[in-house]
């Protein structure tokens, strides 16, 4: 697996990106910046967590329109895997490349807090290595993690299964305590129609090691794998 | 005679303007409004039991070069519609003014 890790102006999540995929699990992994127009030889990108632009206007607004976005459009629409971390995700909402928007906590605080996470869907690349209803114990930390859908949109994401996780307890009951930010049902992850583009406000990539206190963020990248392995036996 | 390119630059220097646009970015009325809550919250505190609907929005001022004013509205309206305002939970509005002397 070949991946790429951008780095934006303000990310600070990438870091944490490159050492899990490359010195806990081995893989292939390549740091490539905001500016750059090209984007070879590649199976996965991810959009690390961070404060893109200091956050400025909006969270993702600005680097929405870095030189990479273009390769980072192009290769979504060819159908390459594309990862949205935290502030990641708020780009690829403001990129159009996923439904939705993210804005400020219902309570106005920022969250960094260790949260449970709830597989709604193992039929995604991102989650195919996991069970449905699987529990995972996953930190976040932002302060506009606040998903918000029109009742139209949110009602196809429904019925084309798009919504890969939901904040739950312990127990994988959803409810409002267990909401860290007042997300729409919910929501902590969502995939578009295709599936092969998806985000997520908890960092995966800070639950990979026991020495972090969970190992629950691997299902995430394992599947990812497992799933372009797929991909190469059927091709 | 036909303008070469050079002049038609120098014509369009000379008679183009700055306009002053203000735009004003709020979150749409069907989308919860955090930071509207909180200081409709701290307005009842001080008293002020009379103040509802309280809604925080940003306003952004800039100033733009054009021909006329109608070039100049038609590009801050595309300006608020791809950067300042983000279509899926906020609504915008502007004015288009001639920037005095």
């Amino acid at each position: 697996m070949k991946s790429k890790v951008i780095v934006f102006p303000g990310s600070n999540c990438d870091l944490d990106a490159y050492h899990l995929l490359k010195d806990v699990l081995n893989y292939r992994v390549e740091y490539i910046y905001f500016n750059q127009k090209k984007i070879n030889n590649c199976d996965l990108i991810i959009l690390p967590g961070g404060f893109t632009y200091g956050d400025y206007l909006r969270s993702g607004a600005i680097a929405r329109f870095s030189p990479v976005m273009d390769a980072v459009i192009d290769f979504a629409e060819r159908g390459g895997l594309v990862l949205g971390i935290c502030n990641g995700f708020q780009v690829l909402t403001e990129a159009g490349l996923l439904p939705g928007a993210l804005y400020r906590n219902n309570h106005l605080h920022f969250r960094c807090e260790k949260i449970y996470l709830r597989i709604e869907n193992n039929s995604s690349p991102y989650t195919m290595a996991a069970r449905k209803g699987d529990i995972l114990k996953i930190p976040v930390a932002h302060g506009d993690g606040n998903y918000y859908a029109d009742p139209r949109t949110l009602e196809k994401m429904e019925r084309n299964n798009q919504i890969l996780f939901r904040y739950c307890d312990s127990e994988g009951n959803i409810s409002n305590e267990a909401n860290p930010n007042g997300s729409l049902s919910n929501i902590a992850g969502i995939c578009n129609k295709k599936g092969n583009v998806a985000g997520m406000m908890p960092h995966p990539e800070r639950a990979g090691e026991t020495l972090l206190g969970s190992t629950d963020g691997l299902v995430i990248f394992r599947s990812i794998f497992k799933s372009l392995e797929k991909g190469r036996i059927e091709r | 005679m036909k303008p070469t390119a050079r002049c038609l630059a120098a014509w369009k220097e000379e008679n183009s303007l700055y306009y002053i646009a203000k735009v004003e970015v709020t979150l749409k009325k069907v989308v919860l409004d955090p930071q509207g809550v909180a200081v409709e919250n701290a307005l009842k505190v001080l008293g002020y039991n009379n103040a509802s609907k309280v809604r925080v929005g940003k306003y952004i001022e800039l100033t733009v070069e054009a021909e006329d004013s109608k070039t100049a509205a038609i590009q801050v309206e595309e300006m608020s519609r791809r950067l300042l305002s983000n279509p899926v939970i906020e609504d915008f509005c502007y004015t288009v003014q001639e920037a005095g002397g």
